[in-house]
């Protein structure tokens, strides 16, 4: 139930979005995170978007099971 | 897809698991490390991927009460039947709980008795059809952890707003820090808590503080892909080898120690905490959320005088057991013969979510792991 989809945020208008992932679209509320800019990856969970994925973050992890794949 | 195919590549899993190994050591399949997932995804990725399997016998996993679909009690289900039979009212709901099993009836037999009933995926659709439908209650059946409740938290913000008045909402929200207390007095033993990826990017990791603090538990936030499971055991696993139980953040991509604040204030603006009767667990005081008192003309519960009669459980049915961690599924005598998704008995094997669900899907054919002492 808590499953919860990266989209990119493609358009603002108002307190709603359209999201996108693989070429489908869709409409989603914005309420829940207001500093939400176009381009940025959100998670979309029961129609809204409830987090701003990190890009930074998620580079790091991803370099850090590298680094694993390395030394194994 | 970007930000999920990266979190399933095989390369990195043979040194998480040497880590996960290493860290257990010392621990064996009669008394393992002990770790708990409370996330009915985390319970659907750990049986789809195999980990349960690739682990060493030193480290168990078990599933906690996860699911919100599981562990809404039939008095609720029982509830929404009875509105759902009234003639003027659309019952709008998530598609999990049209096949759940209540004391007497499902709402997808209430549909097919000709109620109606719709599956929505968001709690604006339910707004939407109420807007369209303005002569008739639309009522949404609340069902969900923190991940969830902001948006139904969301739509009634909306709805008071925009003065739409046949918009109402039957809430059984619940909250997860109060099970997870409680579980961690109970009678299983756990080392570690996988906390719940979405929940945690609303409320923040800060919230399982008390776990370490109060209990010695290690506590770490996990995404939902893969990897990103094996990362978190294997935190986990060192923070008990180095025995400095603490709240570590491996989903750090979507999770911050403090969440998301504009959702955190829409929920609490919308609800206040109350106690709540959780299937399996009994009544957990303030892990409930309900309608408060600015938003009481929504509360469906208050607003439609329905009879409902004393909630029956399913006679055999060990879901309260399944929720606790204190059978595995193929442990009661319903599972996967009276039992199935085909033909559900319980809550746990309806909803995708669900623990028995997953054992049915993906463990059924072989020995699940070692059985919970």
């Amino acid at each position: 139930m808590c499953l919860a989809v990266p989209m990119q945020l493609e358009e603002i208008t108002g307190d709603r979005g359209i999201v996108t992932i693989g070429g489908a679209k869709r409409e989603i509320g914005l309420n829940l995170l207001p500093d939400a800019r176009k381009g940025d990856f959100v998670l979309v969970h029961a129609g809204f978007a409830i987090q701003k994925i990190d890009e930074k973050e998620a580079r790091e992890t991803i370099e850090l099971f590298r680094e694993m794949e390395r030394l194994a | 897809m970007k930000y999920i195919d990266e979190f399933r590549r095989k390369e990195p899993v043979q040194a998480l698991l040497r880590s996960i190994t290493d860290c257990s050591a010392g621990y064996s399949a009669e008394a393992p490390m002990t770790f708990m997932e409370v996330c009915g995804t985390h319970t659907m990725t750990i049986a789809r991927s195999g980990i349960r399997a690739m682990l060493p016998p030193s480290v168990r996993l078990i599933s906690g009460p996860g699911c919100p679909v599981c562990v809404t009690p039939n008095a609720f289900i029982d509830h929404a039947v009875e509105l759902a039979r009234r003639s003027d009212s659309i019952i709008t709901t998530f598609g999990d709980m049209m096949r759940v099993p209540g004391s007497r009836s499902s709402l997808s037999m209430e549909r097919a008795s000709g109620s109606d009933i719709r599956v929505v995926t968001s709690a604006l659709d339910a707004l939407d059809l109420a807007k369209k439908n303005s002569g008739r209650p639309v009522v949404f059946l609340g069902v969900g952890f923190e991940t969830t409740a902001p948006t139904i938290a969301a739509s009634l913000y909306m709805a008071r707003q925009e003065h739409i008045s046949n918009f109402f909402v039957l809430s059984a929200h619940k909250t997860m820090p109060p099970p997870m207390d409680m579980l961690s007095r109970g009678s299983i033993a756990i080392h570690g808590y996988l906390c719940p990826g979405h929940v945690s990017a609303v409320i923040g990791a800060d919230a399982y503080r008390f776990l370490p603090e109060k209990y010695g538990i290690a506590c770490v936030v996990a995404g939902f892909e893969p990897l990103d499971i094996l990362q978190s055991i294997a935190m986990l696993a060192k923070q008990v080898r180095e025995n400095r139980p603490g709240v570590e953040i491996a989903y750090t991509r979507a999770v911050t120690r403090q969440g998301n604040y504009a959702a955190r204030a829409m929920m609490e603006k919308v609800f206040d905490p109350c106690d709540s009767e959780w299937r399996g667990l009994g009544v957990i005081p303030g892990s409930g959320l309900a309608l408060s008192p600015t938003y009481a003309a929504f509360d469906a519960g208050a607003r439609f005088s329905v009879t409902v009669p004393p909630p029956q459980e399913h006679k055999g049915c060990r879901c309260g057991d399944v929720l606790q961690a204190t059978i595995i599924p193929s442990q009661c005598g319903l599972f996967g013969t009276v039992c199935t998704p085909a033909s559900p008995a319980g809550p746990c094997m309806v909803s995708t979510e669900g623990t028995c669900a997953a054992y049915y899907k993906y463990l059924r054919h072989r020995e699940a792991g070692p059985l919970p002492v």
